[in-house]
Order: structure tokens, then C-alpha cells, then sequence
């Protein structure tokens, strides 16, 4: 059975339709590239699935549970975690205060340092810049936070949405490398990336949307290397 | 010197009374992203419980103030629910803006349909007499006014600063959208904002009446356009704004009154408030406002 099941989703904005019948699957284990253009849908992908904003029509289902019309704050603490686009970070709250609130959920105070002890050993950084206002961090630093974060629920599943969008090459490096790592920890990863090569490289199988449909799918490895692929997302 | 000294110690008086309203204004301005100006109404409505419950029904003080901060907390509660919320996600500011009016007259006509539109005399819930310190003679609502601001806003700071509900109110000021995906109920949040500014201002209704005796159905109307202006002063959205902009503008107004002109009292707040605002457009403690991308 999926972790993460969607089937044929839609959902407009007003009258203009952004996905139409969308459907994949994500396993548990597994990393799951979202690739496409901008605009193809892929953030709306994600806010549907998580919540934030209401379907059309279709279904979401989440560890066999339908939860198509549950909002958005509920559906953290059922093992769902999204980092969403642009970060998010609160930035007039320190680092320490940020990861906290992603800790909202989980009620138990023991609990809650065992797994921020854990987010400090994947990303160390944060560890030094635990007092700081997340507002001052740098880019790649506020994606760190907002991965941190995320994971600070104890999620099953983490949804990231473009975590390399505008960071230096050496910063996409490290994220790539912590999305690989905090997966190898037990976390499904849902990967929405523009940056399709590095998403490719690192994913099991991915799917492909275009103006608000899936396109292809398949294993990443294959996808990496199919024609059409290298021509439209890969730049060559 | 004396007389002066006097001035500014009922200015801190007023503008502490101020201040507790500025803060529910501010707070709700802050998370819920919308003004409320049906908030000067709350007081009133706060007033008439006291005044109800005290000179109607001849019940201990005590009842009266817990009455009236119950009475707020609900009708706070009830209007956020049944007013403001409906049309949160309706897209035009303007349309709830236009509801807190329509929800401030409301309010207005009720009481007037209750209570009738004479002024009533609300008897003082402070048992305190005037105290004379050296040469000054210092009211006893003064004093409680002061210290009643000083214990709320020293509270309300560490229930914002340390407790769950506090951060959950903290991370809705700051983006919506991801405090929902941390697990935060937005609108509960919004509900609670409502109901511990409603709170405030029952608070402030009984001490701005134990100050100023006359209650009517607008008693609440000018106190809530000062506070909204305190508010603003002090950088709408910072609660230790609000606190600064509602003490600065008890004691302007004071002092107007008593060294320039009563009448025009008034008219002299309101041009510190666009003097401030032509030199620092957010406010004393106000941020630049991010836009959203
Ligand atoms: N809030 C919105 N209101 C109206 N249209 C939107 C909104 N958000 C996205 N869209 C439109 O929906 C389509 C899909 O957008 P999006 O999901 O953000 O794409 P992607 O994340 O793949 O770049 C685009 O055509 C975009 O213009
Ligand atoms: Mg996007």
C-alpha cells in the first residue's frame, strides 16, 4: 500500500483550472521527484496535498486514511511535513523558536529534545545560529531552518518544495546531500524541484507534470537519461 | 510644578486605560490582519455589564468586573466568529472593514435598545480613597488604572512569550500559512486573540468609567478611535507599542487640556498622530511592513 496515495486531483483558482487529474504514489522509503516547469503546478501539487488549499475533485489519501478535506493544521501531527517555497521561516523568532513551532505537535518535552538533537546533528549549523532571529540567516541557511523545521514534527512523509530555488551551488550541494541523508534516517521524501538533474540523481522514480497534468513517470534513473526528458528539463 | 506633576500622573492615568485598548487593537490588527473598530464598543458593552450587574442588581464589585470581562470574552468571541471569520478568506479588506463598522453600530443601537440612550452614572469600582503623597493628591483610580496596565501587559507578555498559545499567536502574526503547517489552528488562534483583547477592554470599560462616571451607548466610540490611534502611534501590530502610544497620548491629552485648550484636547492628539506618522510612517515600534511574495 502507498504511504501517499493521489488520485486523479483538481483544483482551480477561480475558474482557471492549475491541476487536472493528477495522480501518483509515493512508498514508504522512497524519494519521489516532482519535476516540471515553473508554473506547471507543482506547488499547487503540494499546498492540496497538505491542505492549505481545496480540491476540485479527486482524492488524497494518506497511510490509507482519506484526507482530502482535512485542513491544513491537522494533518501535521498524522506524519505529513511540508517545507514549503520561499522557506516560510518566521523570521522575528530565533532559530531555536522556529524549530520549536515545528515541535507544535508533539507534546511531550522529552520527545522534543531527542528529535532536535536530531535535527541539530543533520544540520550543525543551526546549532550555532540557535539564538539568532531566523529573519538574518542567509538563503541557505533559512532552507536549513525551514527542513529543520519540518522535521521537528517527526514526520513519516517530508514535502519539500524547490529547497534549491536561488542558493549558491555549494549550498544545492548540501541540501541534496541532507535530503539524501535525512531519508537513509527513514523519512519519504515528495521532491519538487526545478533543478531536475540533481532531483533525478537523488530520487527513486519521479513524475513529470505539465500544465497541471502528469506527463511521464517512471524510474528516475531512465527518466535521466529518456530524450524528451534531456531536451525539456535537462538543458541539453 | 505641583499642579503640573498632578497632570501627568492623571495622563499616565488615562493613557494607561489607553493602552490596555490599544493593546486588544494591536493584537488583533497583528494576527488577524484586520481593524476592529467595533473594539471601543466592547468597552462599553464591558461597562454596562459592571453597571448592570453593580447598580441594577446590587451585586458585590467583584461580580460586576468578572461579569463584564466574561460578557467581552464571549461577545468578542462571538463577533470574530460570526462577523470577521465568514469573510477571512473572502479576499476584500474592505468588506470587513466595512463589517466592523456595521458591528460597532450594532453594538451602539443594542445598547441604546437596552439601556436606553441617558447617560447613566457608573459607580467607581475602586474602593481606594485619594491618596495625598507630599503636595500631590493622587485619585485611587489612578493609581489602580496604572497598576491594573502594569499587571496586564507584563502577563499578557509572558503568556505571548512562553506559553504554546502565545507562540501559536506569535507564528500566525508572522505567516499564516506556515503556522498551519506547523499545526497551528489559524482560526482558533484568531478566536483566542479576539477573546483576550475582548477581556482587556472589559477591563478598560470598568476603570475608564470608575475615572470618567457618565456611560452611554458611545462611551466607547472615542476611547476606541484614541486607542486605534495609540495603536498606530506606537506601530500597529507591537503590543509594547501599543503600551508607549496609549501612555503618550493619555498624557498629551492631559496636558492639552490642561495648559492649551479643552477643546481643543482632542484636535491636539490627532495632529501628534499625523505629525508622528509624516516623520515615521510605521509608527514608534512599527516595522517596515514585508510584502509577500
Ligand atoms: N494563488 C493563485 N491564484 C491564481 N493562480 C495561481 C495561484 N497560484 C498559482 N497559480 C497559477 O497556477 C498555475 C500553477 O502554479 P504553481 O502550482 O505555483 O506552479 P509551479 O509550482 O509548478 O511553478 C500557474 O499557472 C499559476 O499562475
Ligand atoms: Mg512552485
Amino acid at each position: 500500500m502507498a504511504l501517499l496515495k493521489v488520485t486523479e486531483l483538481s483544483v482551480n483558482y477561480g475558474v482557471i483550472p492549475a491541476l487536472r487529474g493528477v495522480s501518483f504514489e509515493v512508498n514508504e522509503g522512497e524519494i519521489i521527484a516532482l519535476i516540471g516547469a515553473n508554473g506547471a503546478g507543482k506547488t499547487t501539487t503540494l499546498h492540496t496535498v497538505t491542505g492549505l488549499i481545496p480540491s476540485a475533485a479527486g482524492r488524497i489519501e494518506f497511510m490509507g486514511k482519506d484526507i482530502t478535506k482535512v485542513p491544513a493544521h491537522k494533518i501535521v501531527s498524522m506524519g505529513m511535513a511540508h517545507v514549503p517555497e520561499g522557506r516560510h521561516v518566521f523570521p522575528d523568532m530565533t532559530v531555536y523558536q522556529n524549530l520549536l513551532l515545528g515541535a507544535y505537535t508533539v507534546k511531550e518535552a522529552g520527545k522534543r529534545d531527542s528529535i532536535l538533537k536530531e535535527v541539530y546533528e543533520h544540520f550543525p549549523r543551526l546549532k550555532e545560529r540557535e539564538r539568532q532571529l531566523a529573519g538574518t540567516l542567509s538563503g541557505g541557511e533559512q532552507q536549513m531552518l525551514a527542513m529543520g523545521r519540518a522535521l521537528m514534527s517527526d514526520p513519516r512523509i517530508i514535502l519539500m518544495d524547490e529547497p534549491s530555488m536561488g542558493l549558491s551551488p555549494i549550498y544545492v550541494n548540501e541540501i541534496f546531500s541532507i535530503i539524501e541523508k535525512v531519508s537513509k534516517a527513514g523519512k519519504t521524501v515528495l521532491l519538487v524541484e526545478q533543478n531536475a538533474r540533481k532531483a533525478l540523481t537523488i530520487a527513486d522514480r519521479a513524475y513529470v507534470l505539465e500544465t497541471g497534468k502528469i506527463t511521464m513517470e517512471g524510474a528516475a534513473d531512465d527518466l535521466l537519461h529518456d530524450d524528451s526528458i534531456r531536451k525539456a528539463y535537462l538543458g541539453e | 510644578m505641583v499642579s503640573f506633576i498632578t497632570n501627568l500622573i492623571n495622563g499616565l492615568s488615562l493613557g494607561s486605560i489607553y493602552a490596555i485598548i490599544a493593546i486588544g487593537y494591536t493584537m488583533v490588527y497583528g494576527i488577524a490582519k484586520m481593524l476592529n473598530f467595533a473594539h471601543g464598543d466592547v468597552i462599553m458593552v464591558g461597562a454596562f455589564a459592571a453597571y448592570t450587574i453593580i447598580s441594577t442588581m446590587g451585586l458585590p464589585t467583584p461580580v460586576g468586573i468578572l461579569a463584564a470581562i466574561v460578557c467581552c470574552t464571549l461577545l468578542g468571541i462571538a463577533i470574530e466568529k460570526i462577523a470577521y471569520r465568514p469573510l477571512r478568506n473572502a479576499g476584500s479588506p474592505l468588506a470587513v472593514l466595512i463589517t466592523a463598522i456595521g458591528v460597532s453600530y450594532f453594538l451602539q443601537n443594542g445598547a441604546m435598545l437596552i439601556f436606553g440612550s441617558d447617560t447613566k452614572m457608573f459607580s467607581s469600582v475602586v474602593p481606594l480613597q485619594t491618596l495625598s503623597v507630599g503636595p500631590f493628591l493622587i485619585p485611587g483610580t489612578t493609581i489602580v488604572s496604572i497598576l491594573t496596565s502594569v499587571i496586564l501587559v507584563s502577563v499578557l507578555q509572558i503568556f505571548i512569550n512562553k506559553t504554546r498559545p502565545g507562540q501559536a499567536m506569535l507564528a500566525c502574526a508572522q505567516d499564516r500559512a506556515a503556522a498551519s503547517l506547523m499545526g497551528i489552528s489559524v482560526n482558533n488562534t484568531i478566536t483566542l486573540t479576539f477573546a483576550i483583547g475582548s477581556a482587556m477592554a472589559a477591563v478598560a470599560g470598568v476603570l475608564l468609567c470608575s475615572a470618567y462616571p457618565a456611560l452611554s451607548p458611545t462611551t466607547g466610540a472615542m476611547p476606541g478611535i484614541k486607542a486605534f490611534v495609540a495603536a498606530v502611534f506606537g506601530g500597529i501590530g507591537s503590543v509594547p507599542g501599543a503600551m508607549v502610544g496609549g501612555l503618550l497620548l493619555g498624557v498629551i491629552e492631559i496636558l492639552s487640556r490642561a495648559y492649551i485648550s479643552t477643546q481643543l484636547s482632542d484636535a491636539i492628539v490627532f495632529a501628534v498622530l499625523i505629525v508622528v506618522l509624516l516623520v515615521k510612517p510605521t509608527g514608534l515600534f512599527g516595522k517596515v511592513i514585508q510584502e509577500k511574495v
